[in-house]
């Protein structure tokens, strides 16, 4: 029975990494073999597509780029999200109520909507084409969402906590910084662990907002696509190359995963 | 919730992401508000159009199919990516070294650039070289995504499953893991069945982070458009052309900056009262 | 209802335990008879909710044999055992009806409408929870929840054995008393066979006819609150039993009597001879010391005033001794003499009461 059991979720499973199998494959592949028809595994096993990416500026210069918008988006969203959701779960102050939907809706507008504007916006401010344009402008859907998750851990401390640290003396920043951070790190986890999802797997304003400069590697991969005709194998081999930060941050939290998403408060 | 205390500097602590958010959502759509009611043939000569761009969008065939298509497509990923979340994390081990290989494997479609996922399954999915295809034509079904409606709507809907319900499924299984063990037990003394166990035991302490689930699913679902971009184009035809991608079509195709801006704000609209009618209800209930 | 039969039961969370500190529970020969109030009573981590657990059938024991009415039950899983269980956090099951939760057992097992109905509202009128029948189990109080979680066991008319594991823990203070006294007198009422684990000695021994004491996976005895009180088996119970605990003085054996500091004690029975080697012990609670105007002489360290009596904390030598002092007596400022109660007064070898 026990085996039984477990079908249903490996068929699960198996199901989620034919596709990425099939990047790999033809990731592997040369030119020749994919169009010259269908085969399970590469007959013809080349390293090349990845030579080519590791040794093109405009190719790797492109994951430099993501990482570095992810990376300040997220430290941003953090930063700033933390004693937002203090204030939140903590006090109540005028329109708090208001201001904390008004936050929310903005992660349910469609980034299609803004594109252009953001484009003017970014020119108008002189920040067209930095990593900073982009880390900025995905704080529009990552700063409501760290809010959401961190206000939902912080409510579960208890007030105690605080009070009991004003007693014994702690400034605020003290006690913020010593006692309360450490308190939440599984939510901090958890929120960061969005803000890198969502900055990363995002396109649309990531690739309105740069040109040459900042570039983001999956924008990159569109011009494979349209320009130089179909080389799959080159664009198979970048595609895979994607989802080597992704795996990454997921092997980092993997512990928080199961304890850290159940903690949020609708 | 702990009791809160009303102190208004909270205000201070609130301030940096007020104005970070302000400055991407406000200034922004005041420049799509503009546009909305005013008309312009370039060099910066705008003239007002009052609420016509609105009127003319609600009244547009093309924009109903649109929105009917949108809809239709979050209706039937919900309908499939929950209940399969749901079963997914009901059958996932608890403990075990096999905990973490099934958190890493199925939180992987996740972490991939959307544009990624659409060029993926676009290899994946060729009736030619991809396997998927092949695998469909090999039943002796024909498919082919790039020519056939129906063919279309399977393989995004198909990829969006892919894509999302292991999202539903990790936080229906950390509601899971939360979920103490005295209940499992009082349940298995109170001899109910495994249908039971879920019905009176699990559902309702899921009830949260489905709500959670359903809710950004529902977002990002109504806001697709990356992902199926790059795999059909939102063909063949306008087969697979939602609101999002007729949106661009019209802002970045034909340019006509103010039926775009319209159309924005009223898709905007839409969602932020879908969502909160959903939410409304959610919490009605719980107060019950 | 049922006789309770444990047959060298031992229990290991470790596939494969090797060492004596393996076993979480080491070995349990226990007999308890049809409508019995026992206790399972020792601090965290001792093994009584593991031997709860193995009676229920959460758990399958590593060894031994469970014995309902002498049919072994080992092997059945907990919804064939006719056992119900109380649990230190309420369980009710949150989106039914108070009135539903006391139900579901019985639903389960097919029992016919009617049956149900009258059984759901007698037992309803013994937890006094008519009135709230029909509201969600959700809204109740702790308190009510936990009755809930008692209703569902009472309400089956087959149940062999109730038990509940901590279950006053998440009660306020002041409901624990009503919670307890009402439990007492359910007890008499209906006759089941109960089995009550807890920590805390008031709990245990204001539930229980028999109280089982347990320490790192092992009985150390099985006696009524009195028994316990009176004649501890081992140095655990006399200091684990009792407010303050039993004092315990280094002594050594000598002409067929007790030594301490170069006194002799006069004890219950004569201690006989020891194994050579072994650490001999007095025990003596703090009720049966008094001062006296000759015998073991103290230094006063501390006086405290706990309401009827006074806690006098002596030094002995090196050894400090508590005893209890009525009202009105008088206690000297520095020196005094202890006088043991030589009925109450016992011997211990390597921890356990030597005869």
């Amino acid at each position: 029975m026990p085996r039984l059991r477990g079908l249903p979720l490996m068929l699960y499973i198996i199901f989620l990494m034919l596709p990425i199998y099939w990047l790999l494959n033809m990731s592997f592949k040369t030119t020749n073999e994919i169009l010259g028809g269908f085969s399970l595994w590469p007959h013809e096993f080349t390293l090349d597509n990845y030579r080519e990416i590791f040794t093109d500026p405009t190719w790797y210069s492109g994951y430099i780029n993501s990482i570095t918008y992810v990376v300040m988006n997220t430290v941003i969203s953090i930063t700033v999200a933390l004693p937002a959701a203090y204030a939140f779960s903590r006090y109540r102050f005028i329109g708090d109520k208001h201001l904390f939907f008004w936050l929310l809706s903005n992660r349910m507008a469609p980034p299609a909507v803004f594109a252009l504007p953001f484009f003017q916006l970014y020119s108008a401010v002189g920040l067209f084409d930095t990593p900073f344009a982009v880390a900025l402008a995905h704080c529009l859907f990552n700063i409501p969402l760290a809010v959401w998750i961190l206000e939902g851990f912080m409510s579960g401390v208890p007030r105690e906590l605080d009070e009991t640290a004003y007693v014994d003396g702690y400034s605020f920043p003290r006690f913020f910084f010593k006692i309360f951070i450490p308190n939440i790190s599984s939510g901090i986890g958890v929120a960061a662990f969005f803000c890198f999802m969502f900055s990363w797997v995002e396109l649309l304003l990531a690739k309105t907002l740069t040109a040459v400069e900042a570039k983001p590697i999956a924008a990159t991969m569109t011009r494979t696509a349209s320009t130089s005709g179909y080389e799959l194998g080159l664009l198979a081999a970048a595609g895979a190359l994607t989802i080597i930060p992704g795996a990454i941050v997921i092997y980092f939290v993997r512990n928080y995963i199961a304890k850290g998403f159940a903690l949020g408060r609708v | 919730m702990a009791v809160r205390t009303t102190n208004q500097k909270a205000w201070l602590f609130v301030l940096p992401v007020f104005l970070l958010v302000a400055f991407n959502a406000l200034i922004p759509l005041m420049t799509v508000v503009n546009y909305s009611v005013q008309e312009t043939f370039g060099d910066n000569v705008f003239f007002w159009e009052g609420l016509r761009w609105y009127q003319q969008v609600l009244h547009s065939e093309r924009f109903h199919d649109a929105l009917l298509r949108q809809l239709a497509f979050s209706f039937i990923i919900l309908a499939i990516e929950v209940p399969l979340g749901i079963y997914i994390a009901l059958r996932m081990p608890r403990r075990g070294p096999w905990v973490s290989v099934c958190l890493v494997l199925m939180a992987l479609p996740l972490l991939i650039p959307w544009n990624v996922v659409g060029a993926m399954w676009n290899i994946f999915a060729l009736p030619d070289i991809g396997l998927l295809g092949r695998a469909i034509n090999g039943l002796g079904i024909d498919y082919n995504y790039t020519q056939e409606p129906l063919a279309a709507w399977f393989t995004v809907v198909l990829m969006d499953v892919w894509h999302w319900t292991s999202l539903v499924a990790l936080l229906c299984y950390a509601g899971l893991c939360a979920i103490p063990d005295a209940y499992y037990q009082a349940a298995k003394i109170d001899g109910a069945r495994p249908w039971a166990v879920f019905r009176y035991i699990q559902l309702p302490k899921l009830k949260r982070v489905l709500t959670i689930a359903i809710l950004l699913r529902f977002m990002d679902s109504f806001m697709i458009y990356t992902e199926v971009v790059t795999l059909t184009g939102g063909g063949p035809g306008n087969a697979t052309t939602f609101l999002s991608i007729d949106l661009v079509k019209i802002a970045l195709g034909q340019f006509d900056l103010g039926p775009a801006a319209a159309m924005s704000l009223i898709y905007f609209l839409i969602t932020l009262l879908v969502c909160w009618v959903f939410y409304t209800l959610m919490m009605r209930n719980e107060a019950d | 209802m049922a006789r309770i039969g444990l047959r060298q039961l031992r229990h290991s969370y470790l596939p494969n335990p090797k060492s004596e500190a393996d076993w979480a529970l080491k070995q349990i020969d226990i007999d308890w008879s049809n409508g019995g109030a026992y206790a399972l009573l020792g601090p965290s981590g001792c093994g009584k909710t593991t031997l709860l657990n193995l009676i229920s059938g959460l758990l399958q024991p590593t060894e031994g044999r469970i014995l309902f009415d002498d049919v072994d039950v080992t092997a059945m899983p907990p919804d064939q055992r006719n056992i119900a269980q109380v649990f230190q956090f309420p369980v009710v099951y949150d989106t039914m009806t108070v009135y539903e939760n006391l139900a579901f057992p019985l639903r389960n097992r097919g029992v016919a409408d009617e049956e149900i109905d009258a059984r759901v509202r007698e037992i309803a009128e013994m937890l006094d929870l008519t009135a709230t029948l029909e509201r969600r189990a959700a809204g109740l109080t702790a308190d009510g929840k936990q009755k809930i979680s008692l209703g569902r066991g009472l309400v089956r008319p087959d149940v062999n054995v109730i038990m509940f594991d901590e279950p006053l823990t998440v009660i306020d203070p002041h409901l624990k008393w009503l919670l307890r006294s009402k439990l007492k007198e359910l007890h008499q009422k209906v006759r089941t066979t109960m089995i009550y684990v807890t920590h805390d000695q008031t709990e245990a021994l204001t539930f229980a006819d028999q109280v089982v004491v347990m320490q790192e996976g092992v009985v150390v005895q099985v006696g009524t609150p009195v028994e316990l009180f009176e004649r501890p088996q081992h140095t655990f119970v006399g200091h684990f039993i009792g407010s303050p605990g039993m004092n315990l003085l280094p002594a050594e054996l000598r002409e067929g009597a007790a030594w301490f500091d170069g006194q002799r004690i006069d004890t219950a029975r004569a201690p006989g001879t020891a194994e050579p080697g072994a650490k001999i012990e007095i025990g003596v609670r703090p009720e049966f010391i008094s001062l006296d105007d000759s015998g073991v002489p103290a230094e006063i360290v501390k006086v405290s005033d706990a309401g009827r009596y006074r806690i006098v904390e002596t030094r002995c030598g090196a050894t400090r001794v508590n005893l209890l002092v009525g009202e009105g007596i008088p206690v000297p400022a520095d020196h005094a003499f202890l006088r043991f109660d030589p009925d109450h007064t016992q011997v211990y070898a390597d921890g356990w009461i030597v005869n």
